[in-house]
């Protein structure tokens, strides 16, 4: 870990219209380090999202990132090429439905191995090796590498999705939702998956969930949205055991207890 | 030939000429770029080559010889179609010689005779974009062109490898040219590719229906995509053209009769005709092979040849279905 944050967001706002999509965020994001996005549906957590991966460009606000080198560049000042290639190499986003972050048409391998061929990765037997290395790590069979993800369970697609990602190495992976429409078993290995990835490989991630206890498995600080702005913020155990904001309190106690 | 005054010189009015040489131009400017414009409605339907007329209309003069083949032959309908349509329209010589023409319209083949300086060919081209199967959004193909975002195109080459043990792909094989813009070569087979290279013709594609026009100029790179560990390579034969002995050229399979007889002759037909003119001995006569049970639906890249073909040519007339 280094004393310097890897993303610096600051006073970010995303209006459609007159409608807020999230007001005024600040944030630090540090290497290695793991922060929830928590709220109801409608909350902003998506936009933000959006906009800090740069698929939405925001109304107001930067949002600063050390590259590789050390090097801090604006998000929103960086031509499209630059941001696109961050997005593939650098950066990694898990989608709550895998059909949106996989193609369902081509081979589990290939889907692994698309962001290498990406980078100029041309040795058609590194890349099933590294293909082949990234399924055994998120649980899927070696033999099903030539299956197309539509023969894949949701949960087997989920964590193809995470091996697509992080197969580049990247520091930084957005999730929206990584466990949405999963039932709890799948849910919980997928979670497990997560932590040890995240742990081993030294991730940032910024997890958009609406689901308390995934934000508490994963995440070290959390921050509580509602109507676009943040309500409240902290590490994940004291927002959750020591909830201040009304509507944080209110959150908490809206867990079903079984 | 005495009802031209009824049209406007090659059939397309001035001004449309102007539109197509403009993007021609801009095709030639930026190798391998898809250039849009207006393609017109002409008097036959998408697919036929509405593309590659328009292109040959904008660029033919009276002095020009036009020269026209459909999968590499002279004398099959589209091809006898479209010559015909020029010389009632631009009052042109038409020729079925490679060497003598100045424009060669093609369909789906690079003449086998090395083109030279000066001669264009032109390609009609079903879908000019090559990324079409793996990304079906036009927005996001064109913004993948622009920043040079190939890597998906060798999504599909790998798919060909954990598929088939080897880049199956053997025609509109995916080429990059001049180093810069990924390209589908039409639908000619990729063992034409090679003659695209450093080709000191002019080569221009016409898609009418897709309204685009791209271009590789003279001595421009184009290079096929390839695996380090998979290189790009051509098909190859095991057998010379079944009428003509040719080998080293792309072969078409013609079906001789129902009982699986079938042969291999040159799928460029003034190659064939030329070849056999010259030859003192020409070997005529059909050389039917694979009798009964093996029929003949091999695939041109990997031809089973039960025990044929291990005789040079030019002595194979009394083998017929064994």
């Amino acid at each position: 870990m280094t004393d310097e944050p890897l993303l610096r967001v600051s006073a970010l706002s995303k209006f459609y219209g007159s409608r807020i999509g999230c007001e005024n965020v600040t944030f630090d994001l540090w290497p290695g380090e793991v922060l929830a996005v928590v709220g109801e549906s409608g909350s902003g957590k998506t936009t933000l999202l959006n906009c800090l991966s740069t698929r939405l460009l925001p109304s107001s606000g930067t949002a600063s990132y050390r590259m590789r080198d050390g090097q801090w560049r604006e998000l929103y000042r960086m031509s499209e090429a630059e941001r696109r290639f961050l997005m593939r190499t650098d950066w990694g986003f898990v989608h709550q439905n895998p059909a949106d972050g996989l193609r369902m048409t081509v081979s589990a391998g290939a889907n692994v191995g698309e962001r290498l061929m990406a980078v100029g990765d041309r040795h058609y037997g590194k890349i099933r090796a590294t293909a082949v290395d990234w399924l055994s790590r998120v649980e899927i069979d070696e033999d099903r590498i030539d299956d197309e993800p539509r023969a894949f369970s949701g949960g087997m697609r989920q964590r193809l999705q995470i091996a697509r990602n992080l197969v580049t190495g990247p520091r930084l992976v957005f999730m929206d939702e990584p466990t949405g429409g999963l039932d709890v078993s799948v849910q919980a290995r997928l979670l497990d998956l997560l932590r040890g990835l995240v742990t081993d490989l030294g991730l940032a991630a910024i997890v958009v969930t609406h689901d308390l206890a995934v934000a508490r498995l994963l995440s070290q600080r959390m921050m509580v949205m509602k109507d676009g702005r943040v309500v409240e913020s902290g590490l994940t155990d004291r927002v959750l055991d020591d909830p201040r904001a009304p509507y944080t309190q209110l959150l908490v106690s809206s867990i079903l207890q079984v | 030939m005495t009802d031209i005054a009824t049209y406007n010189f090659a059939y397309l009015d001035e001004q449309t000429k102007r539109m197509i040489r403009r993007a021609i131009l801009k095709g030639i400017a930026i190798p391998g770029y898809q250039v849009p414009f207006a393609s017109r409605e002409m008097p036959m339907p998408y697919g036929w080559g509405t593309g590659g007329v328009q292109v040959t209309a904008s660029i033919i003069g009276p002095d020009d010889v036009l020269k026209v083949i459909d999968q590499g032959a002279d004398d099959t309908t589209n091809a006898v179609s479209i010559r015909a349509f020029f010389r009632k329209v631009a009052n042109v010589a038409v020729t079925t010689d490679t060497a003598t023409a100045t424009i060669i319209q093609t369909r789906h083949r690079i003449p086998e005779h090395p083109l030279t300086a000066g001669q264009v060919l032109v390609f009609q081209v079903p879908i000019p974009e090559p990324l079409r199967f793996l990304e079906p959004r036009e927005t996001e193909t064109r913004k993948m062109h622009a920043l040079e975002e190939y890597g998906l195109m060798h999504v599909k080459l790998y798919e060909d490898i954990a598929r088939h043990g080897r880049i199956a792909t053997t025609y509109a094989y995916p080429v990059k040219v001049e180093g810069r813009y990924v390209m589908d070569p039409s639908p000619t087979p990729k063992f034409d590719n090679p003659k695209m290279h450093r080709s000191p013709a002019l080569q221009l594609f016409g898609a009418g229906r897709e309204k685009r026009i791209y271009a590789v100029p003279p001595f421009t790179d184009v290079v096929s995509l390839d695996f380090e560990d998979h290189p790009f390579e051509v098909q190859a034969f095991d057998q010379p053209c079944a009428l003509c002995g040719a080998g080293n050229v792309y072969l078409d399979e013609v079906i001789l009769d129902d009982h699986g007889g079938h042969m291999f002759v040159c799928s460029d037909t003034d190659h064939c005709e030329k070849r056999r003119a010259d030859s003192t001995s020409p070997s005529w006569g059909g050389r039917a092979e694979g009798a009964g049970g093996e029929n003949g639906q091999s695939s041109l890249s990997s031809i089973p040849t039960p025990a044929l073909r291990a005789d040079p040519p030019h002595k194979g007339e009394g083998k017929e279905a064994e």
